[in-house]
Formats: structure tokens, sequence, C-alpha cells
């Protein structure tokens, strides 16, 4: 059995009196990919968030390579740089170039050495088919381009954990593929451990190992992907399987 | 109208001219630097500093430039702090100029968006560096807009001058109109100066404020 990455336990969330979250529990394991699926509203988003400390949470605690996480400003800072995330509207900074984008993290916030880091991200702009682009600033990208290189730029952080938040929402259609193509191979090829807020759920079928079906803000079913695409133990989960087409 | 009037008149008005010049680039530049003292208290929320600056902010820009005028060449003298007209007025216009030019900047500031900031945070910068790669070079580029009008706005103020007999543009001519009774020339002329300043300042702003936009936004 891999080790366990990160775990969360009796997670509560509130905005002011409204509770966005309940007594949330899952854990992951290196190398693992969970999906996060759920309909709009349900409290996905908000839920990868507090893995990365973007929300705050009330009550439980979240475990990070067996240590308890505290919630506050800097500890959060650090854990970030081992916790990549990417976000549905693909912000690369639009003052730099793409390679710009991609130095900013490692070099001024990890200090490693520029010359080190390029060589690594060319490689990874060569492997996603970017390798033209170095020089090019956001604004001359497409999105699925944008987005492929704001992954890049999370990678060479050298994450333990990547978050995906919806990445391919407010993709073109014709642009989606690419981009999930990269996060498979991460998966397959990479091992990467992942936790995918999607609601391509074909995508997820394929490379996710667990799913948590999350809906009101409570998680209704945490199962294997396998379990969950075939066989879904709760109604709701049925109905929402039904209700994507799936 | 007389042409030979507004000929005779203009070695004076050319010195005025250069009078109104350096004193607005000289108060404007002040200005920026304290409006940028202020929002960067503002941004990195300096306690006690940031409290006592938003006071002097809302007095500067809720109190008229002539009042404020009055007070330094008038009060001020009496409570044992005597300047010159010419330092009265570049305080004056730094005093006014820098509350609406940190306006400016904590405007810009503001306007990053969220998810350009949670971007910045995912990488696991620090505030420090969040301010520096992400926040500044962004909210800077969106307050040119604002810089810009208060530019203009600051050396329109400068005419305020004349109250304390600064001989900058607005007060020469209302020495010549005074002298002479040559309303129109003298009123025409200081038009014309004002115009021979602003016109090119405008143009300047409107390039850098898209150059700014491109460079930063890319539109």
């Amino acid at each position: 059995m891999a080790t366990e990455l990160m775990r969360v336990d009796h997670l509560d969330k509130y905005y002011g009196d409204w509770q966005a979250l309940h007594n949330i529990n899952f854990s992951i394991h290196e190398g693992e990919v969970i999906a996060l699926v759920g309909p709009s509203g349900s409290g996905k988003s908000t839920l990868i968030r507090t893995l990365n400390g973007l929300e705050p949470y009330q009550k439980g605690t979240i475990t990070f390579e067996g240590k308890k996480v505290t919630p506050d400003k800097v500890s959060w800072q650090k854990l970030r740089q081992e916790i990549g995330m990417v976000f549905q509207s693909y912000d690369l900074f639009p003052n730099l170039t793409v390679m710009g984008n991609i130095l900013l993290g490692p070099t001024k916030v990890q200090k490693r050495d520029e010359g080190e880091v390029k060589a690594e991200a060319q490689k990874l702009l060569e492997r996603f088919e970017l390798a033209d682009q170095a020089d090019a600033y956001p604004r001359q990208l497409s999105g699925g381009q944008k987005q492929r290189i704001a992954i890049i730029r999370a990678l060479v952080m050298h994450p333990k954990l990547m978050l995906f938040d919806e990445v391919t929402a407010s993709l073109d259609p014709e642009m989606v593929r690419g981009v999930l193509n990269i996060m498979q191979e991460l998966a397959k090829k990479d091992h990467m451990t992942m936790i995918i807020v999607t609601h391509e759920l074909t995508f997820a079928a394929k490379v996710a190992d667990q799913v948590l079906f999350l809906e009101d803000g409570r998680l209704r079913e945490t199962t294997s992907a396998k379990q969950f695409f075939t066989n879904p133990q709760t109604d709701r989960a049925k109905e929402f399987l039904a209700s994507m087409d799936y | 109208m007389s042409w030979s009037v507004i000929v005779q008149s203009l070695p004076t008005f050319e010195k005025a001219l250069w009078v109104t010049i350096w004193m607005s680039a000289v108060g404007i530049a002040l200005a920026a630097l304290v409006g940028l003292i202020v929002s960067l208290a503002e941004y990195f929320r300096v306690p006690v500093l940031r409290q006592v600056l938003t006071v002097y902010a809302e007095v500067a820009r809720n109190t008229p430039l002539l009042l404020q005028l009055f007070f330094l060449y008038y009060a001020f003298p009496v409570l044992g702090w005597k300047m010159s007209a010419t330092a009265c007025g570049i305080v004056g216009l730094t005093f006014l100029g820098g509350a609406y030019m940190a306006d400016g900047f904590t405007g810009g500031f503001e306007g990053v968006s969220k998810t350009q900031i949670e971007s910045g945070k995912a990488l696991g910068m620090s505030d420090w560096q969040l301010a520096r790669y992400v926040v500044f070079p962004q909210g800077l580029a969106l307050s040119v807009p604002a810089f810009a009008a208060n530019v203009i706005f600051l050396i329109k103020e400068t005419s305020i001058f004349s109250v304390v007999a600064i001989p900058e543009l607005t007060n020469t001519a209302l020495d010549l109109i005074g002298l002479y009774y040559r309303s129109n020339e003298y009123l025409l002329v200081l038009v014309l100066a004002y115009a021979v300043i602003l016109i090119p300042v405008i143009l300047f702003l409107d390039w850098l404020e898209r150059r700014v936009r491109h460079g930063a936004f890319g539109n």
C-alpha cells in the first residue's frame, strides 16, 4: 500500500452562518487520482480550495505527509509549494512571457537556480508541444495553450499533490481534449497524485482511482471509480449520473 | 484686441510659463511619491501609520487648495514655521495631490483580479512576493488613467498659487490686467499658455496609458 499523502478529517466549513461543507472525511495516497464530482453548487470547488488553504475551514483537520496542518498563513504558504493548483480561469500573469510565468515560482519562491529550472521548463514545454511558445505572452495564446502552461507552471514546482479545479470548464470544446490528455498522462505515466474537480465524467472514469461524490456540501459517496461509474450506491449518485447523460 | 499688447506681454508670460511648469513638475513628482507611500501603507495594512495617513488623505481631499495655501502661508508663520511662497506652493500641491494619487494607486491595486492573486498564492508566494510580482506590476498599470487625470488636475490647480503671489501664469495674467486693463488680450494669452503645457502632457499621458496597458495586459 502506498503511503498516505493527505488526509481530511471531520472538516466543516461555514460562510457566515451557512455551512458549505459538512463533516468531510477522505484520504489520498501517493500516486492516487481522486475525482471530485457532483452537481453545481455542491461545494466541490470550495472543498478543493480548502485543501491548499485558499479557503479557511472552521472545524476538522487536514493532515499532509503525516503532519497536521496548522491552518495559518505562513504554514499554508510553505505547503503550497508542495501542493500545485490549476484553476478554471487559466490565470497566467499577463505581464510575463510564458517562460517568465513558469520561472517565477521556482526561482523567486523556491530560490532554485534559474538555468536549471529553465532547462526543466523547456523540457516540459517540449513534452506538451509548446516549445515554440516560450517567449510568447499569454495574450498571444489560445485558452487551451494557456491552461497547459498553467499546468506546467504548477508542475515545475515539483509538487507532491496537484489540485485541478474545473480546469476545462471554460475552454472551447476543441481545446478540452489537449488539456485532459496532459492530465491523463500525468496520472498514468508520472503517477502524479491528483485531485480533480470535473464535469467530464468519461474522463474521470478513465483516470480516477477513487470518486468523491459531493452534494449539498456532504460527501454522499466515497468509492472506487469503477464502482461509482458502474454501480453507484446512492440514489443521488444515480440521478446525478443520469442527469449528466453518463 | 491689440496684437502689440499680446506680443509685448509674451516675455513676461514665458517666465511665468516656466514657473508653472517647474512647480507642477516638482509638486506632481512629490505628490506621486506621497501617494505611493500612502497606498502602500494601505495595501500592507501597516498599523497606526495607515490610520494616520487615512486622516491626512481625508483632510487633504476634503479641503480646498486655496485654504491649504492660506494655512501654509498665513497661519503656519504664527505657529513659528515660516516658508517662502514657492515652498508653500510646492508643499500645498504635494499635500493635495498626494491624497488624490494615493486613491489612484489604491484603486489600481484593488483592481487586480482575485484569480490573479490566487494564482500567485497557489505558487506559494509570500505577501511581499505577491505584491512585488503580481499586484504591483498590474496594479500600477491599472492606475495609469487615474494618475493621468491627477496630473492634469494638479497642473490646473497651480493657478491657485496666485493667492500667495507666486509669479506663475494666472498670477501674472491677473497682475498684467490690474496694471493695464487689457483683460481680453491677457486672458487669451493665459488660455494659450495653459494649452501649451497641457496639450503635450495629455498626448504623452495618452501614449503612456496605451503603452502600459499593452505591456501589462496586451490590449
